[in-house]
């Protein structure tokens, strides 16, 4: 989890104006079969009573990377990232096929519990969804519950720090999540997936509710938090994905007989190339505006 | 559209005209249905108040009951009927109320739709059994052979206060923002910690609410206790849940049919006792129940 790669670290101080010029400075990417793999999902197919969402998805995840998933609205980009930590289980009608490997290890099949999936694979929802108690229990109340009681009070800080929020909250830590702004809701929000240490952070459109301020600190968090945890991020928007991703997939809505449709991955590759050079007219025809 | 025929409006209309009167007239009708039901109440808490008021003293809750052919039995109290009622509601609350809270968790948070609405379902033909019909099930299972009791009584009301508590509990919990499920069990939360460490805290107070109103809607029920546990009881306070216990609406029962107008007076000052406390309740539940809404939308 220390290992850091020259290649994909960002200089934290990195403002508006050179992020948004991120992928025209980004250091080529090693060649994939040297990244570590994280994730290696196969004909991953979901459906939603008799629905398919999504079909035939294959691609892997690499560590220490951010990895957007972009495409136009309900092309199932956050269906396939509730896959990986199966939040999709929650939905009574939803049923998957083919496999989605963490680390080699299936965890798409019956018999691997989703509560100890979600353990290591944290998530961090479209809506800032805090709980409704204090800042400083919003943070601790996980670790409580998951058993890590130790340095409490330590935990909670360093988390509140990694999510840049620390120096805003530190002297109203008791009073309630609720009271802060929609961004520095968010940004606590991201505080309580990392305090538990996740391995890897999937992050559902995390800024579509927040303004551009607080969306700049929350991309700042994700170039200086990549050295410690990997990350997926769905995105409705390409300049966010263009800023953020190293590796950006985009998917997109595909179309059969009888009124069917369904999402499908297009396209994976580095995010330079797909935003510059992509090898599909459709992302072609997305990333330049002129459909989605 | 051209803009000529906006000097319409101003034109009498016979067409309109009747439309006013048709919609001032609903109205109206409305109006008055609102203020019948308003009204009954009213008359019925000053019809109540008015007869009870020669009994209406605190020796009516602490004295002991004479019977009417001894002497003193002006003077009695009905202290018997007040306790029971307290044991009784009380030991009903304690059964129905976590089982009901329970049922709602189950419901909402661990079945599969399909049980989901079929125990729904049970809840509702269970609130729609008449309380003499449980009070049969009742006597039947826990009378017979053993005697009556202010357990069997509590336990007949309990029947009666599970679907209550349950149904409002499965509201409030629906009210709660899945989204802070969501939260919890994406840290890798399990289900009923989740349920137990976000869910409930957010509902609680919605779900007091629920068992205060059924308490209100339960204290009343006369039909159930006589065949349960109003049968040879003391004539003093008797706190022992293993006896026959009067209650306050069996008393009203009883003292309705005696011949002594002190009696009667009597009968009226209990109901009217009964009534303010079903009041009180009703209101500091619909006053809780604002409290728990509010909450629940600052968290949405």
């Amino acid at each position: 989890m220390s290992q850091v790669r020259g290649d994909s670290v960002s200089t934290p101080s990195s403002t508006i104006e050179n992020a948004v010029r991120v992928e025209m400075k980004r250091q080529p990417l090693p060649s994939r079969d040297r990244l570590e793999q994280v994730f290696e999902v196969q004909d991953l197919t979901a459906i939603y009573g008799s629905k398919p969402a999504l079909k035939n998805v294959s691609m892997e995840v690499h560590k220490n990377l951010v990895t957007a998933v972009i495409g136009p609205s309900g092309c199932g980009k956050s269906t396939f990232i509730r896959c990986f930590n199966r939040m999709n289980d929650l939905v009574p009608s939803f049923s998957q096929t083919g496999t989605i490997r963490y680390h080699g290890q299936d965890i798409s099949s019956k018999d691997v519990d989703p509560v100890a999936v979600r353990r290591t694979i944290g998530m961090v929802f479209q809506r800032p969804n805090p709980f409704p108690k204090s800042i400083h229990d919003n943070v601790a109340w996980g670790l409580k519950v998951l058993g890590m009681k130790d340095n409490l009070s330590e935990r909670v800080e360093k988390a509140l720090t990694q999510a840049a929020l620390w120096d805003e909250v530190k002297d109203r830590l008791k009073q309630s999540a609720l009271g802060l702004s929609g961004g520095q809701q968010q940004r606590l929000c991201i505080a309580r997936a990392i305090a538990v240490e996740p391995d890897v952070v999937l992050m559902d459109e995390p800024a579509s509710a927040l303004d551009p301020i607080a969306t700049q600190a929350i991309e700042q968090l994700l170039h200086e938090l990549k050295s410690e945890y990997s990350f997926v991020i769905v995105t409705h928007n390409m300049q966010q994905a263009a800023r953020v991703a190293d590796m950006t997939a985009f998917f997109s809505i595909s179309r059969g007989g009888e009124g069917d449709r369904w999402g499908e991955l297009i396209e994976y590759d580095a995010t330079e190339k797909i935003f510059t050079a992509p090898s599909d007219k459709r992302t072609e025809d997305y990333v330049t505006g002129r459909f989605g | 559209m051209s803009a000529a025929d906006f000097s319409a409006l101003q034109r009498p209309n016979d067409r309109l005209r009747r439309r006013r009167v048709a919609n001032r007239g609903m109205e109206i009708l409305a109006w008055l249905a609102a203020a019948i039901a308003v009204g009954i109440l009213g008359i019925v808490v000053w019809s109540v108040a008015k007869r009870g008021a020669a009994a209406l003293n605190l020796g009516l809750i602490t004295k002991s009951q004479v019977q009417f052919a001894l002497p003193g039995a002006a003077e009695g109290g009905l202290a018997n009927a007040f306790a029971g009622s307290l044991v009784v509601v009380g030991l009903a609350t304690l059964i129905a109320l976590p089982v009901g809270i329970l049922v709602a968790i189950y419901v909402n948070e661990f079945a599969p739709p399909s049980i989901r609405s079929f125990v729904g379902l049970t809840l509702d033909v269970l609130n729609g059994i008449p309380a003499i019909v449980i009070g049969i099930f009742v006597f039947g299972l826990l009378v017979v052979g053993h005697g009556y009791s202010g357990y069997a009584g509590g336990f007949a009301l309990a029947v009666l206060m599970l679907p209550l508590v349950a149904r409002t509990s499965i509201e409030v919990l629906l009210l709660v923002p899945g989204s802070l499920r969501e939260a919890s069990l994406g840290l890798g939360v399990p289900r009923w910690r989740t349920t137990l460490g976000i869910v409930l805290p957010q509902a609680i107070g919605g779900i007091i609410t629920g068992a205060v109103l059924a308490v209100a809607r339960v204290a009343g029920e006369t039909a159930p206790l006589l065949l349960t546990c109003a049968v040879g009881v003391s004539n003093n306070a008797d706190f022992n849940p293993t006896h026959p216990l009067q209650t306050v609406p069996t008393a009203i029962f009883e003292l309705s049919e005696s011949a002594l107008p002190a009696d009667h007076a009597r009968a009226w000052a209990a109901a009217f006792v009964l009534l303010m406390f079903i009041l009180v309740t009703s209101l500091t539940a619909r006053w809780l129940a604002e409290r728990t809404r509010r909450k629940l939308r600052r968290a949405a």
